[in-house]
């Protein structure tokens, strides 16, 4: 019981973010019809707004220690970082602590501005091109961003880690009556985890109770309409790229903690990602995020000992499996509606 | 007056000998030619085969770094770098035999296809006589069978899977870096030192060459020193998030965790582990502890404070202070501005070894080169004294058992050195059965 608990719990993070990325894939899909195939590269530019503010944070002023040498054997550099010298070292150090947290407030606009300039500067070129040169286009991008940050960061992981508060994990066995040790889980996934929840809540409540949600839900469902109806329905999906953007940014600014940010993950979730979108029903916001966390559970699970022992590989197929399962019983998806998305 | 009639027999015999005098000079060029990529014009290629894409593109490029070093000091520039203090004084300065060294780099991507097909564009298109590098023991793998069919001289990158130099060795391939059994040899008796010889370790592994016979080494010299190996689990090379493969390791009775995991995968499983907390658990009234027998510096620095503590093994550090290690340190560090990597060491080192070799033997030659690289025992290149053993092409040397450092003065400080095992403990007899299965074969010349 406390293995599937356990595994459980593990899923929830990994499906918050595919339920994120996810989320943002059917918002695009949904409002522009473009199958955007660099969307996990924005998840990937968002964990390096984390690292970029770290290391704005940590711009130092350089002094030369004549005690101290350094590898050559030439006087040591000592670097103390900009923000220690304005703010003390006290209160210097703990913004560096927080610098993941902080990044959500420069990610927000520098994500909504790249989506908007993805989508201003090349996708709309693309609107009413097929799918296939959509997804090539959007691949092509993909790539090319990934080697700037290659270009940029290395192409090896930067370690971006949680306020020292967030560092560590808790027994949460303990807290429903397990023995002790039988489920530790950190402290920062369930931060990420109540993170998702709580962007996943903002998302829907702004297409719920904002006439410009509505707005956009209306040219979801019939864009020729809410045209002839006078409103300018292709500005507002642009804006609607921008905060697809931002949310598969934010849910890469706050995974760094978990796994530290390198060039190519956004490749490792954009897959994934596409499949979450496909198995919760293409176009249903409620059934990527439902998605998304089914997978990610799923996932959890399949990668258990005592399951790959009776199938050994489960854990490398088991999201495709469970697709194929999916498209064979509900071909619209899990959620998905009759008539959305359909010629 | 007696005229020579010209006969039959005669003319036959007279063809012979014209046709033998006709030929002796072709017979002569072939000798010259014969074997791939033979240098011409007072210029030998070499061809340096890294990753510049893909997930190790900083070692990769590193590598690069240490080897335009290498090329640079060959051909007498620079302030010569560990020429200095190596034990041959066969090399001048003036290039290999008294050919300007010249290079041309391909990228493996970390991929066996690729590293196989850019390994043959140098070897056919650029006529490269030498193809040394790689950053993985499955392209390293793949790379030195290439060689051995082509008929040039592999000099091995960074690749530590016992299969290199055991079931898959060639006779045209050679390993300066250490290995899996060498890993474990060190590493195991530091450990049993340490955290004592009652202990039950889990193993997480990847699935690949490398992580195979890693695990076996450092499980078998483990359980040598008394260990309980509790499971191994085998996690796919493309595993990002290892939480459903940690959480279950404190369930399972062990208090060791050995991570047999490389680059991302070691940053990501040894954050994992950290994040749920084990290290700060105590599991059969001990500590839980958490051991990477294979450590890069580079890789480390990705895992942050995590690795502080945590033993391991390197092939070499920069912060050695022999006299060949400070060489090399003070030449690459002037060059680049930081220390190199032990991928820029045993790169460095295999690039002098080979041309060392060809001055010795007089000769590009692939079986040349290869006779005069079997049994050749040298020192000064930073792992104190060194044998290219002729049964199987491996580098026997020092291995450093080394542990993550808890208060670092620089971003490069990632690691200390904790002991320096001498090469007598990590030896082993070359039908050794962890390297049982594959025969050197011939050297090919092409």
């Amino acid at each position: 019981m406390d293995q599937i608990i356990l595994q459980m719990l593990n899923g929830l993070d990994k499906g918050s973010a595919y339920a994120l990325i996810a989320l943002g894939l059917t918002l695009i899909f949904g409002t522009l019809g473009v199958v955007n195939f660099a969307h996990g590269a924005l998840f990937m530019i968002g964990s390096f707004c984390a690292v970029t503010l770290q290391k704005l944070l940590n711009l130092s002023v350089v002094t030369i220690d004549p005690t101290k040498t350094d590898f050559l054997g030439n006087p040591a550099k000592i670097k103390t970082p900009y923000v220690e010298a304005w703010f003390g070292p006290e209160m210097g150090a703990a913004i560096i602590d927080w610098s993941v947290p902080l990044a959500i407030l420069f990610a927000i606009p520098v994500m909504l501005f790249i989506g908007w300039a993805m989508e201003r500067g090349l996708i709309k070129h693309f609107y009413k091109r097929p799918h296939a040169d959509q997804i090539l286009v959007t691949f092509g991008l993909a790539i090319v961003l990934q080697e700037v940050i290659k270009q940029f960061y290395g192409a090896n992981p930067i370690p971006t880690p949680a306020p020292d508060m967030f560092k560590g994990s808790f027994d949460f066995g303990q807290m429903i009556g397990f023995e002790a040790n039988k489920i530790i889980y950190p402290y920062w996934r369930i931060v990420y985890f109540m993170f998702s929840m709580v962007i996943v809540a903002g998302v829907f409540s702004f297409l719920r109770f904002t006439t410009f949600g509505m707005v956009v839900r209306a040219g979801m469902a019939d864009r020729e309409t809410v045209g002839l109806l006078g409103i300018n329905i292709d500005k507002r999906f642009t804006i609607m790229f921008g905060v697809a953007a931002a949310v598969a940014g934010l849910a890469g600014v706050m995974y760094t903690p978990i796994n530290s940010p390198n060039y190519h993950m956004g490749m490792d979730f954009l897959v994934l990602s596409f499949v979450v979108v496909v198995v919760g029903g293409m176009g249903s916001l409620p059934g990527a995020v439902l998605a998304g966390f089914l997978l990610g559970i799923l996932e959890s699970f399949a990668s258990m000992n005592e399951i790959k022992s009776i199938l050994p590989g489960i854990d490398q197929i088991i999201i495709y499996l469970v697709a194929i399962i999916i498209l064979l019983t509900r071909p619209r998806g899990l959620m998905g509606k009759k008539g959305v998305m359909e010629d | 007056m007696s005229l020579i009639k010209p006969t039959r027999r005669g003319l036959l015999k007279g063809g012979a000998y014209a046709g033998a005098a006709l030929a002796t000079p072709t017979f002569f060029t072939s000798q010259a030619n014969a074997y791939t990529n033979a240098p011409s014009g007072g210029k030998v290629t070499l061809g340096f085969n890294v990753p510049q894409t893909g997930p190790y593109a900083d070692e990769g490029g590193d590598e690069l770094r240490a080897y335009q070093l290498a090329v640079e000091h060959l051909n007498g520039g620079g302030d010569g770098g560990m020429m200095n203090t190596f034990s041959s004084k066969a090399l001048k300065g003036n290039g290999i035999l008294g050919n300007k060294v010249e290079f041309v780099t391909g990228d493996t991507q970390t991929k066996s296809d690729a590293a196989r097909a850019s390994a043959k564009s140098m070897i056919e298109k650029d006529g490269a006589v030498m193809i040394t590098g790689g950053s993985s023991s499955g392209v390293a793998i793949a790379v030195q069978g290439l060689c051995q069919e082509a008929g040039v001289i592999f000099m091995a990158g960074l690749t530590h899977s016992n299969d290199t130099t055991g079931k898959d060795k060639k006779a045209n391939g050679f390993r300066h870096f250490f290995n899996g059994y060498m890993s474990a040899a060190a590493l195991a008796p530091v450990l049993a030192k340490m955290y004592g010889t009652d202990r039950k370790a889990y193993h997480l592994t990847a699935d690949y060459t490398w992580g195979w016979t890693q695990q076996e080494s450092i499980a078998a010299a483990t359980e040598a020193k008394g260990w309980e190996t509790v499971k191994n689990v085998l996690t796919p090379l493309a595993t990002t998030d290892f939480s459903s493969y940690v959480a279950p390791v404190l369930n399972s009775g062990a208090d060791i965790l050995v991570l047999n995991h490389y680059g991302g995968n070691m940053i990501n499983s040894l954050t994992a582990a950290v994040q749920f907390g084990l290290r700060d658990k105590q599991v059969n009234g001990k500590n839980f502890e958490i051991v990477v027998p294979l450590y890069s510096r580079l890789m480390a620095k990705g895992a942050g404070e995590n690795v502080k503590g945590i033993f391991g093994s390197t092939n070499w550090h920069w912060s050695l202070q022999d006299e060949g290690s400070k060489a090399f340190v003070k030449s690459f560090g002037t060059k680049y501005g930081f220390p190199p990597s032990q991928a820029a060491h045993t790169v460095y080192c295999q690039t002098l070894l080979y041309a060392d070799a060809c001055e010795r033997a007089g000769t590009h030659n692939p079986c040349g080169v290869g006779e005069a690289l079997e049994g050749f025992k040298f020192s000064g290149l930073g792992n104190g004294d060194v044998e290219y053993r002729a049964d199987d092409h491996q580098c026997f040397k020092d291995v450093l058992v080394v542990k993550g450092k808890e208060n670092p003065t620089s971003e490069f400080d990632v690691l200390e050195v904790v002991e320096v095992t001498p090469r007598e403990q990590v030896e082993y007899a070359p039908d050794h059965p962890m390297f049982a299965g594959g025969e050197l074969g011939k050297c090919n010349a092409g």
